[in-house]
């Protein structure tokens, strides 16, 4: 059988046959037994096992990330998952990129796209500041303070109250946990924000 | 989703419409072979693209992008005219023998009380009710003869939706569609499981509520609602979006579903526990969850005394706050600061130019995210001047998934814990983190004086763990969970909820995922327990699904009206003559909850749907009281043609749904077929997610998928001399984006009232920023949107194609 390059394939790839790129991840309905999964590759048993969920689509399937030294270094389909029995589609099994990823030495370092700073960017700026979070919280909490100050509605044109700001709105988010959105939402809400909406809009 | 994914794999039949599992949800998919595999289930895909779950079909027929309504109707009309509906089911678990008012009329594409208010269409529901008897009971005829009950007003309804007819709106071929018809309305007996598959292809349209209702009724008339192998299963784009929509973050709505208050409305907690609460079904209890909430959030400040903090709360002005209408507000001044909190609306939001261009606006932007989007570059987006854009910009770097814990709700409402692997990188921080960060800065300026600072001063917000920088995630779902406020003491579910202010919860359906397993050790969400005793593939005791662990939603309707299951193959619950035998957690009064006495079928079998008053599953959607109105735009689903269409619609002279929402300026132009030939429509690709904030960052998904295209028909190429891989131009009415040609025989023409329409597809996951920068095709969306959901009409626009 004739290879596809990977050149070739990404050729491609670009007009839409990515189709092939499917071919792994989706089994042929066979089922999957766990086989254990602790020390599958020998290179990483020494790294730390922890149990996650993929923060993808919304299938919900388990993974297991590798680590060492704080670092993420492989992730893995979980074979103990009822939902996905240790299989990953390509997006999935590339989550470990989003921490580290393999560099042109052929040595995994942190994704150095990943923004690792406070930054801010003042009105005007043509480039981003570094700062720290001490300075960045007070700053956005002054903000917050300033526009809710200016705009807040104790009571509309009929007399209800109705303790809320407009000039506020919110974002997000689909991919943060259930506590964290919580969290926030009460957050909003205790400010008085009403423009609030998210992915599940879309 | 009524069902989950496992569950897949017991379905005789899997009608796949407006979704691609095969390339967005491939576990799915996987499921869905897994049936083919081992019980023969048959597969129908309906898609304008052959696409690669098509490539699994029993059944491939295409569609024209917005033409769901006439393909479902198409189906329902097939049943009922065939005799093939559940017949059984219909008549004890829908609304079919209700009596509708007399007066309720279709003509000419519009339902009866039509009318304008401040100059805008709107319906007057007046007709849209149920008859009533002198005791205010509704009026039933049991043998579906009366001309006004609601079978009989379907069944007339769809009568127009002949074979002939749809595919003429359809362009799907008569021979296809009738073996469609044939294979899917074969579920509608008491030993076959249909189950409809959709995703945004049904939902993203100025009528998609209406196309999930047609899919609610077809599904309710072959009696495939709460049954193993059934179910409406909307598969859901973000690992966490059903989490995200429970947990509320929508302008309209508090976490649990309960709705936010409106000034109008609900100016007291009087009015809005009279106005949300109706006499029957389920959310007769929401005045035990709205004050266990207001306990939740506001603690020993809430008393009965003083409407236990309601007034704390924002309300609503009457308007719609949506996405669109957000950044309309934006574009207008009247939003100062903006939080772009994980997600990314400058490549993800309909009309991306527009959107901006109206951040431009802004006084602040505080953007939390894990790379640089295009939302955090928007001030030196290409063609923008950062010098002359005066809005500040915060960027906070957050932690990814496995950089921090907490829960995440699947699609199938599964809630599972995930465990932190490592430590967010350099200074990122969780997202739980910085909101609580967040919240301590602000309360501390309010500590020094300003506008009713009540709500921040007294917030429940005790959420430190000693000796962590983290908040304690424990104290987080806890409160989420409920618990009793003298004790502390988690509540097992949401049964134990109170209207006195005897217990407090976040959010009411999450009730009993923070509990203990009694066997297991662990809260519910943390369960890794893979027993499955039925080998249905229910898995009770992995994580938690809401509400109550119930994993397949209305499973009464598994059984017959004495509790006999309609297939013991796939028995969920039965009644064995002196009590309920359960495989899954009971969707009706099985037990008494005082006396813990068994409650026998012909009760439950009267409201096997508890969360609507009427008790039945809603074959036409009656105006009928608190948390029962009708959709806006009508009790039955009617054919439109979208926005922008290449034809007129052949149903009515009603070209567009009357109620469709257009919103403001250059994103809302709109496109006329003479100089817009083609249908535009988007879709996603296995190897990005969404506006690829994440993928595009990934040297690995990159290299997979490294560049926007555009696809176009062989016919269509041919015609403008266009080859593979030429660069080519798409245009719209609003914009014009650039691409790479794929020309696949996976787009093909169709055959619409005699005509040939083509249809261009994008993909839609590139932006400005990232590894491999593409334009984004939300460029040329359209601010149009679903009068109900106010969702964008991303999926049926008009464009036309050049070589560039």
């Amino acid at each position: 059988m004739r290879k596809i390059s990977r050149r070739e394939f990404i050729k491609y790839a670009g007009l839409g046959v990515a189709a092939l790129s499917l071919l792994g991840s989706v089994g042929r309905g066979g089922p999957v037994f766990s086989q254990g999964t602790v020390g599958a590759l020998p290179k990483l048993r020494r790294a730390k096992e922890t149990r996650s969920i993929c923060a993808y689509c919304g299938c919900g399937c388990g993974l297991i990330v590798y680590s060492e030294d704080n670092r993420v270094v492989y992730v893995e389909g979980d074979p103990d998952h009822p939902i996905n029995e240790g299989s990953m589609c390509p997006k999935g099994i590339a989550l470990s990129d989003a921490n580290t990823i393999v560099n042109w030495q052929h040595r995994r370092q942190l994704n150095p796209r990943r923004i690792t700073k406070v930054l801010y960017r003042a009105p005007g700026s043509t480039c981003w500041e570094e700062k720290d979070w001490d300075w960045a919280l007070k700053e956005i909490a002054k903000r917050i303070k300033a526009t809710r100050d200016a705009t807040f509605e104790e009571k509309d044109e009929k007399g209800v109250t109705v303790n809320r700001t407009q000039a506020i709105a919110h974002l997000g988010s689909a991919s943060l946990d259930n506590e964290e959105n919580y969290l926030i939402h009460k957050f909003l809400r205790s400010l008085g924000v009403i423009n609030i909406d998210h992915h599940a809009r879309l | 989703m009524t069902n989950h994914f496992i569950d897949y794999k017991n379905s005789d039949v899997v009608m796949v419409i407006g979704a691609n599992p095969a390339e967005n949800h491939p576990q799915a998919m996987k499921w869905i072979l897994r049936g083919k595999a081992e019980r023969g289930t048959k597969l129908i895909v309906v898609d304008p693209r052959f696409t690669k779950t098509a490539a699994h079909a029993d059944i491939y027929a295409p569609i024209r992008p917005g033409t769901d309504i006439a393909f479902l109707l198409g189906i329902i009309n097939y049943a009922l005219e065939h005799n093939l509906y559940f017949h059984d089911y219909v008549v004890n678990y829908t609304n079919a023998s209700f009596l509708v008012d007399p007066n309720f009329k279709f003509e000419d594409g519009l339902f009866s009380g039509a009318t304008t208010k401040d100059g805008q269409f709107v319906y007057d529901p007046t007709t849209w009710q149920y008859q009533k008897d002198k005791d205010g009971k509704i009026k039933r005829d049991p043998t579906l003869q009366d001309p006004n009950c609601v079978f009989q007003v379907l069944k007339r309804f769809v009568s127009r939706y002949d074979i002939k007819t749809v595919c003429r709106v359809t362009g799907t071929p008569e021979d296809v569609y009738r073996q469609v018809c044939e294979l899917y309305c074969s579920t509608g007996r008491p030993d076959k499981a249909g189950n409809i598959v959709y995703a945004m292809g049904i939902t993203q349209h100025t009528y998609g509520s209406q196309n999930v209702r047609a899919v609610a009724i077809l599904q309710l008339l072959l009696g495939n609602i709460g049954i193993a192998g059934g179910g409406i299963n909307a598969q859901r784009g973000e690992s966490n979006v059903q989490g995200s929509t429970d947990m509320a973050m929508l302008y309209h709505l508090l976490p649990g579903y309960l709705s936010c208050p409106d000034a109008t409305r609900h100016p007291t907690l009087k009015d809005y526990l009279e106005k949300e609460t109706p006499k029957t079904s389920f959310w007769s209890n929401t005045p035990k969850f709205l004050i266990s909430q207001l306990k939740a959030w506001f603690g020993a400040k809430a008393t009965p005394e003083n409407e236990f903090c309601y007034q704390w709360l924002p309300k609503l002005d009457g308007k719609e706050h949506s996405h669109m209408a957000i950044f309309q507000s934006m574009a207008e001044g009247k939003i100062k600061g903006f939080f772009a909190w994980g997600q990314n609306p400058a490549v993800g939001g309909p009309a991306a130019e527009p959107t901006r261009k109206a951040m431009e606006k802004l006084d602040w932007l505080v953007v939390v995210d894990l790379f640089e989007t295009e939302t955090a570059a928007f001030w030196r987006r290409p063609g923008a001047d950062p010098r002359k854009i005066k809005t500040e910009v915060f960027f906070l770097p957050a932690a990814f998934s496995y950089e921090k814990e907490g829960t995440v709700s699947n699609s199938g409402r599964w809630i599972q814990y995930r465990w932190k692997a490592v430590d967010p990188p350099g200074d990122a921080k969780s997202d739980l983190w910085i909101v609580d960060r967040l919240f301590k800065a602000v309360r501390e300026e309010y500590r020094k004086g300003g506008r009713f600072p009540e709500p921040i001063l007294n917030m429940v917000w005790d959420y430190d763990a000693p000796g962590s920088e983290e908040p304690d995630i424990n104290k987080v779902a806890l409160e989420i969970n409920g618990y009793e406020v003298d004790t502390g003491k988690p509540l097992p579910g949401f049964a134990k909820l109170t209207n006195t202010g005897s217990t407090a919860c976040g959010c009411w359906i999450y009730a009993g995922y923070w509990y203990p397993d009694p066997d297991l050790g662990v809260v519910a969400a943390k369960r890794r327990d893979r027993t499955d005793k039925t080998g249905l593939g229910l898995y009770p005791k992995w994580s938690f699904a809401w509400p109550a662990n119930r994993r397949i939603v209305y499973n009464r309707c598994s059984c017959d009206p004495s509790g006999r299951p309609w297939d013991p193959a796939r028995a969920l619950v039965y009644w064995d003559g002196s009590k309920w035998v359960t495989f899954d957690v009971p969707d009706f009064g099985a037990k008494d909850l005082a006396t813990g006495a068994e409650i026998p079928p012909e009760k439950s079998a009267q409201n096997p749907f508890i969360m609507v008053p009427e008790g039945v599953g809603r074959l036409f959607g009656a105006q009928y009281g608190p948390r029962a109105a009708a959709l806006k735009d009508g009790p039955l689903p009617e054919h439109y043609e979208p926005i922008e269409s290449p034809v007129r619609n052949l149903m009515s002279k009603q070209q567009n749904n009357p109620l469709a929402k257009i919103y403001q300026g250059e994103g809302a132009a709109r496109g006329k077929p003479e100089k817009y030939p083609y249908i535009l429509t988007t879709h996603r690709l296995v190897e990005h997610y969404q506006s690829g904030a994440v993928t595009r960052n990934s040297p690995w998904l990159t290299e997979l998928m490294p560049e926007m295209f555009v696809g176009i028909s062989p016919r269509l190429a041919a015609k403008l001399g266009i080859k593979p891989g030429d660069r080519v131009v798409v245009l719209t009415a609003r914009g014009k984006v650039y691409g790479r040609a794929s020309v696949l025989p996976t787009l093909q023409p169709l055959k619409v009232d005699g005509k040939e329409v083509e249809v261009v597809a994008l993909p839609w996951h590139w932006g400005y920023q990232g590894m491999a920068p593409g334009d984004s095709a939300n460029v040329v969306t359209a601010l149009f949107g679903d009068p109900n959901t106010f969702i964008p009409e991303y999926k049926a626009l008009l464009c036309d194609v050049r070589k560039a």
